[in-house]
């Protein structure tokens, strides 16, 4: 190829989280999403980088949003896909989980989405397969492509992601969304804040790089950008907040919070957002809300992912030739 | 008559102190004489001991031989088998069987396959409550005429506070520990150390506290029963501190840590590593020193290994479904050695104090001496040798162990059970 002054990184054979990536590695992550993004707009939505690939999603935990995303991303790569949900009970979450890597290796697949109730999960895979794979989330550890595309979303905004100040809002404890957008965010360089109740925060979380604002108003006060995590009911059941009335009381995103904020707060959120709760309607429908360019977005991140985990580095976003039957 | 004469050994008995380089006698199942100037009894086997250690077999109060229900982990004579190859001439095995230990038959049960074995001796544990339910007292008069030498709910901790002082007061006839594993469950829910590692891993943790609030309680319940209470694998710094204020203020309690406990810590999680989990998860840094300074000062009396086999597959899962609990009688007396030993916390016959003495005083059991007309359990250490972990050399039918591939310092060469040679390391 041409002059390779700055190679880009390499991510290696699994995307697990962004603890384990570099900052140069993840800007390469978004640098490769931008031309993606344009494909999604085009009326041929199309290219062939994946062509002959072969991948399956797999989805232990129930799940709209992200493999929908992660199908388009490759579909729009002319990938092979092949969607396994293995929904029900969480009692027999882990239960098959080297069966399932035996039988995916024996099939000779490219690639594995996998998204599982167990941190950890898709560690698991990768140590044991042959093929990529991707962490749609596992457990309460990792989601990376969500945070990824929140930083990309970030960066269209500020144009930049060094110096933003972004508050995370809600359920650290159960979150994977946060730890991944932690990682990520302190990596390249934005100041991190989380906020929420205490009961919902992690362990010694502060050790994390991040400054912990006990109160939603701090983090109004705060933030450039607002991530707000949708409060998980069904985690709720271990009582660690009375009441979702009580949480929209006291932590809920309102637009009268946030008419005294200092300047305009991005308002971000990795969905599907509980109205009303974590999250006022005029709030996620108004004029600051990113929440859907986030959905558009995940799209583009995902088959940059992709595209990079196959061994592409220089993008070709040209159309797809006609097949030749 | 069968005659044993073990020649030339440093002999190391810490129940008098001894710590010389002496002949050992042993004669029909005891110990007949330990001095310089035994010459060679007629008909004796000679063993050399040169460059070795002699000690009382080691004792270890706390394992699970899974036997009976889980006989695919292991049985008692595979666990019996590999406590003779890690230096153990006795163990005490944990109730949690399926069916429950919990009444006379199912002690005399696992006697009667201990003595099939023909390994370490196995003493029975029974269950404080019936299946371990937490609700109706055991039979603890019938289970120590069976045999069993202490009660214990271990897997679970003894229920509620009232059942706990009924327990403590009861054993109290029969002169047993009541051992507890202190875990306020309520608090709990998790499988790993609550701290930073968890918080990285995305783990639920398991907060220090849930141990030190059931160690409270139970200090407290023996000091109003005058019972005496046994806190298992102790893991925290509250713990330690919480038994050193009890101890000052002559409750009768006694205390146990982990090979484990004082070697690794919770950072060994990382990487989703299900050999790493067990609970008491591993702690901190500051916990296991604090169970190191323990271990010196006798707040913690005993070394016990908590050894806990589970089936291969069983490990081979996501963390949070994983089992908990690690293999450990052929590698408790190397991490000893490297960890503690070596680490300058305690000298060679302190050691072999809290893994052997100790043990038989704190559950009133016959060996931890080589004083005359002892029983003749004694092991043959070589404590310089520096090997490497291979669990497929495990005499356990497990495998699960954290220490795969470490190089401890010092293992059995030898180990006598009644007189009887049970276990010779070849090569």
């Amino acid at each position: 190829m041409t002059d390779v002054t700055a190679a880009p990184p390499a991510l290696g054979k699994d995307l697990l989280g962004l603890h384990d990536l570099s900052a140069a590695q993840i800007q390469h992550i978004l640098d490769t999403a931008e031309p993606f993004k344009e494909v999604s707009e085009r009326p041929i939505k199309k290219v062939p980088a994946l062509r002959g690939k072969t991948i399956v999603n797999l989805f232990f935990e129930d799940s709209t949003r992200t493999r929908i995303s992660f199908e388009f991303a490759e579909k729009r790569l002319s990938a092979d896909t092949v969607n396994v949900a293995s929904g029900g009970s969480s009692v027999s979450k882990g239960e098959n989980l080297v069966d399932t890597a035996r039988n995916l290796e024996a099939m000779r697949i490219d690639m594995v989405v996998i998204r599982h109730g167990a941190s950890g999960a898709a560690q698991f895979l990768g140590e044991r397969i042959r093929s990529n794979v991707v962490n749609a989330g596992d457990g309460k550890h990792e989601h990376p492509t969500q945070a990824l595309l929140d930083m990309l979303t970030l960066r269209d905004h500020f144009g930049r992601i060094d110096g933003v100040k972004v508050a995370i809002c809600g359920d650290i404890l159960h979150s994977r969304v946060a730890r991944s957008n932690i990682w990520g965010l302190t990596k390249l360089g934005a100041e991190v804040a989380v906020c929420g109740p205490a009961s919902l925060m992690p362990s010694h979380v502060e050790e994390l790089g991040v400054t912990i604002l006990p109160r939603i108003e701090d983090a109004i006060e705060w933030a450039d950008a607002l991530n707000i995590l949708r409060l998980q009911m069904e985690r709720m059941q271990g009582g660690y907040i009375p009441s979702q009335r009580e949480y929209n009381r006291v932590f809920g995103v309102t637009s009268e919070r946030l008419s005294k904020a200092p300047k305009d707060i991005l308002i971000m959120h990795p969905g599907p957002i509980n109205r009303g709760v974590e999250i006022d309607s005029d709030v996620a429908d108004g004029p600051h809300s990113v929440i859907l360019p986030q959905v558009t977005n995940g799209i583009a991140v995902r088959m940059a992912v992709l595209y990079l985990l196959a061994g592409g580095s220089q993008v070709s976003t040209a159309a797809q030739p006609e097949d030749q039957a | 008559m069968t005659r044993i004469l073990i020649q030339g050994g440093r002999v190391i008995d810490p129940s008098q102190q001894m710590d010389t380089t002496a002949d050992v006698l042993l004669e029909d199942g005891k110990v007949a004489a330990v001095g310089t100037d035994l010459g060679q009894p007629e008909g004796a086997e000679l063993i050399d001991a040169g460059g070795k250690v002699v000690a009382p077999g080691l004792i270890d109060l706390h394992v699970h031989l899974r036997e009976p229900g889980q006989e695919d982990q292991e049985t008692v004579a595979t666990g019996a088998m590999a406590a003779a190859a890690g230096g153990f001439s006795a163990v005490c095995a944990m109730p949690n069987t399926d069916p429950v230990t919990d009444n006379q038959a199912a002690i005399g049960f696992v006697i009667r396959q201990s003595q099939r074995a023909q390994a370490a001796r196995v003493y029975p544990i029974g269950a404080v409550s019936l299946g371990q339910q937490g609700e109706r007292l055991a039979e603890f008069g019938e289970m120590v005429g069976a045999g069993a030498v202490a009660v214990s709910d271990d897997g679970h901790p003894v229920a509620t506070s009232q059942l706990m002082r009924t327990a403590l007061e009861y054993a109290r006839t029969f002169g047993i520990p009541v051992a507890d594993h202190c875990e306020d469950m309520s608090l709990a829910d998790g499988s790993m150390h609550e701290g930073i590692v968890s918080t990285r891993m995305g783990l639920p943790g398991i907060p220090s506290a849930a141990e030190e609030v059931m160690v409270a309680r139970d200090v407290i319940l023996a000091e109003l029963t005058s019972g005496h209470v046994h806190l298992c694998h102790m893991s925290t710094r509250g713990s330690v501190e919480l038994i050193r204020r009890a101890k000052e203020k002559g409750i009768s309690v006694t205390a146990e840590a982990t090979p484990h406990h004082f070697a690794l810590t919770h950072e060994r999680c990382e990487g989703y590593d299900t050999n790493a989990k067990m609970n008491p998860p591993l702690r901190e840094a500051e916990d296991r020193e604090a169970i190191r300074e323990g271990l010196k000062d006798g707040t913690i009396d005993v070394i016990a290994s908590d050894h806990a086999p589970h089936h291969y597959d069983a490990k081979e899962q996501a963390f949070d479904d994983a089992p908990n609990g690690i293999i450990g009688l052929e590698t408790a007396f190397g991490i000893g050695v490297r960890e503690l030993v070596e680490g300058g916390y305690l000298s060679l016959p302190e050691l072999i104090f809290r893994m052997s003495t100790r043990p038989a005083q704190v559950f009133n059991l016959p060996g931890g001496t080589l004083v005359g007309g002892a029983p003749a359990d004694v092991v043959i250490l070589d404590p310089d040798v520096r090997w490497q972990v291979d669990p497929q050399e495990s005499f356990s039918k497990s495998r699960n162990t954290p220490f795969a591939g470490e190089t401890l310092v010092g293992r059995a060469d030898l180990t006598i059970v009644r007189g009887k040679v049970v276990y010779r390391r070849e090569g």
